[in-house]
């Protein structure tokens, strides 16, 4: 691993959508155990660079390094195996599912039995199934949301739609956890909730966390370090305080 | 699931001492459409695949145990196995580039093979008998049981249909079966849960066929004869309203469907010769904008409404029957499923 303690390595990414250069060259890296802000203005490449990470989107050029090894040309399957579990900005749950089967999917990149064993019901499958039932439990309460595991997943509000979400991400026991907007749509009470759990999960759960935001105050209270993009570059990096005076960042947010 | 499972084993365990042979021919076909549907079921309902072609899919059971064993002698039980394995094998294959269709080109593409079907028998005909057909022996009653050849092959099919529905109940409940209602519901975050969809996909579009081509064998065996026009499109759009009407996203509403495309047909042409594709039509457009949700969909709403009256004693539903409830709507709709914009 290079002899440094970075778990992602993201060198110099390009992505183009037919004519806009959504990311334009961008290099960060986020190092174990740490919450790493990443920020930018409405269009600035930020799911795109989440979107490359879980291999839906192809750069043209650059490198993306987890745990040494290389993400590019990966099956998108292969991703939540690798260790790196997310969320959706825009909320990708399965409806018809209860919560606790939605959750119950996070656990699938870290079991086995196929179709004929679970068709015969065999032991092992007896025992992956409560194997996966108990660790999606476990992230339902981790959540605080076991009065609702039986529950439809839709037609729940938002903010707990957005709970389900992690839940289901964490029981993928990640080592990454890529959270796309997690206070997009909560209301205060709920932020402030937020900022606690993100410090449980890189506390006690030791899961590094990159995390896109809107929320300023969130993003300057939890991150042990802020990358900040614009038009697809990376325009600022370092700690909250410091990206928080930074004179470009200023200029690209209250620019528009 | 249990309960239904040991109601349906049981009733049609007990039947035949209550039914003329017709009836007892009529009843067979039920349970082998059953089993038919079911693999379409698997397939639409759970998975969000179309597929126009599983007629397709019965004639590939039906000619493989007519050639076992009227050409090779092989046992019947055999050649039920083999149209299995064959058909899922098939399915397999043909849901590999199938993975680039979507929505409506998966339509045309399982039509296709539909509309080929009866051109393909009657091309191999050194195979098929070409239109001539093939005429099956009706398999013997075995052990000296004191059952007519008509009532064992009821049970065989009523057999075959009671192991299928379980084997695809513990399938649909699991961990694979997650991962194949996943990818109907939301296809990219299954891949980012670690689902490899396109081998899901592939693998239950095989299963689907292996269920439809077991049933083809049986439908040849009940039959007694195949002959390639029994396989025309008709064969498979029959399935598909079957499928609609019984409930698609359910496993019980295999059964239904089945009765449906028995019972509907023979009665319908009692009115006129015309009418059994009119009443077809008809049906399948009722049930999509009325009740998507089929009569499985319709049996469970009511089975919920009875157990929330007699609770009602009881503090007023929570709010997770209530919910519970309007997810019914969501949860196996043919809407849901059939009409999402791809
Ligand atoms: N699939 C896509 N096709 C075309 N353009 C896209 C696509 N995804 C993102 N973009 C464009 O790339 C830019 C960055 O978008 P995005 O990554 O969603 O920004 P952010 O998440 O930072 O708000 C935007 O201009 C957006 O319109
Ligand atoms: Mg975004």
């Amino acid at each position: 691993m290079a002899g440094n303690d970075a778990l992602l390595v993201v060198q110099d990414i390009v992505v183009r959508f037919s004519g806009i250069v959504a990311l334009d060259g961008v290099t960060f890296e986020v190092e174990a155990g740490k919450i790493v802000g990443l920020i930018g203005p409405n269009g600035a490449g930020k799911t795109t660079l989440f979107n490359c990470l879980s291999c839906l989107y192809r750069p043209v050029n650059g490198a993306i390094t987890f745990a040494g090894r290389s993400l590019l040309g990966l099956p998108r399957y292969r991703i939540a195996e690798m260790g790196i579990c997310r969320t959706f900005q825009n909320l990708a749950l399965f409806s018809t599912m209860s919560v606790l089967e939605n959750v119950m999917l996070g656990v699938h990149s870290r079991t086995r039995t196929g179709f004929l064993s679970q068709a015969l019901r065999l032991p092992q499958a007896r025992r992956e199934e409560s194997f996966i039932h108990d660790q999606a439990m476990q992230a339902i309460s981790f959540l605080s949301l076991e009065h609702l595991a039986g529950h439809p997943a839709a037609g729940l509000p938002y903010g707990t739609l957005k709970r389900i979400e992690i839940a289901r991400a964490l029981a993928g026991a990640p080592k990454l956890l890529l959270l796309d907007e997690p206070a997009g749509g909560l209301n205060h009470e709920e932020v402030t909730e937020l900022v606690g759990l993100l410090r449980e999960i890189r506390d006690r759960l030791k899961v590094t966390v990159l995390l896109v935001e809107h929320h300023m105050n969130l993003v300057m209270q939890v991150s042990d370090r802020v990358v900040v993009l614009d038009f697809g570059r990376k325009i600022a990096e370092g700690p909250p305080a410091q990206v928080q005076r930074n004179a470009e960042v200023i200029r690209a947010y209250l620019g528009r | 699931m249990r309960l239904g499972l040991l109601l349906v084993a049981g009733v049609g365990y007990l039947l035949p001492a209550a039914l003329s042979s017709y009836q007892t021919f009529e009843f067979t076909q039920v349970f082998i459409y059953a089993v038919a549907l079911l693999g379409l079921n698997i397939l639409i309902g759970y998975n969000g695949q179309f597929s126009l072609g599983h007629g397709a899919f019965y004639a590939i059971g039906a000619y493989t145990t007519a050639i076992m064993t009227t050409r090779w002698d092989i046992p019947y039980g055999w050649a039920i196995i083999a149209a299995g394995a064959l058909s899922l094998v098939v399915g397999f294959l043909f849901g590999l580039p199938a993975l680039r269709f979507e929505g409506l080109y998966l339509a045309l593409a399982t039509f296709a093979l539909a509309l080929a079907t009866p051109q393909v028998l009657k091309y191999f005909d050194t195979w098929t008998g070409g239109s001539q057909g093939i005429v099956l022996d009706k398999p013997s009653v075995p052990l000296g049981l004191p059952i007519s050849a008509d009532q064992y092959l009821y049970y065989l099919s009523l057999t075959v249909l009671v192991i299928l529905l379980l084997l695809a109940h513990n399938l649909l409940r699991g961990r694979a079966g997650r991962a194949i209602t996943a990818i109907r519901d939301n296809p990219i975050a299954a891949e980012a849960m670690g689902v490899n969809a396109a081998l899901y996909k592939s693998l239950t579009f095989g299963v689907s066929a292996m269920y439809t081509g077991i049933a083809g064998a049986l439908g040849a065996l009940a039959v007694a004869f195949v002959a390639p026009d029994t396989f025309s499109a008709f064969l498979s759009i029959n399935f598909l309203v079957g499928s609609v009407v019984g409930g698609v996203a359910s496993i019980s509403g295999a059964i239904f469907g089945g009765a449906f495309i028995e019972f509907v047909p023979t009665y319908a042409q009692e009115i006129s010769r015309a009418a059994p594709w009119a009443i077809f039509g008809l049906t399948l457009i009722i049930f999509m904008y009325v009740m998507p949700t089929g009569v499985a969909g319709l049996i469970r709403r009511v089975a919920a409404a009875l157990a929330r009256s007699m609770a009602s004693e009881q503090p007023a539903p929570d709010s997770q029957t209530a919910a519970a409830e309007a997810a019914e709507g969501n949860r196996g709709s043919a809407r849901a499923v059939l009409g999402k914009p791809d």
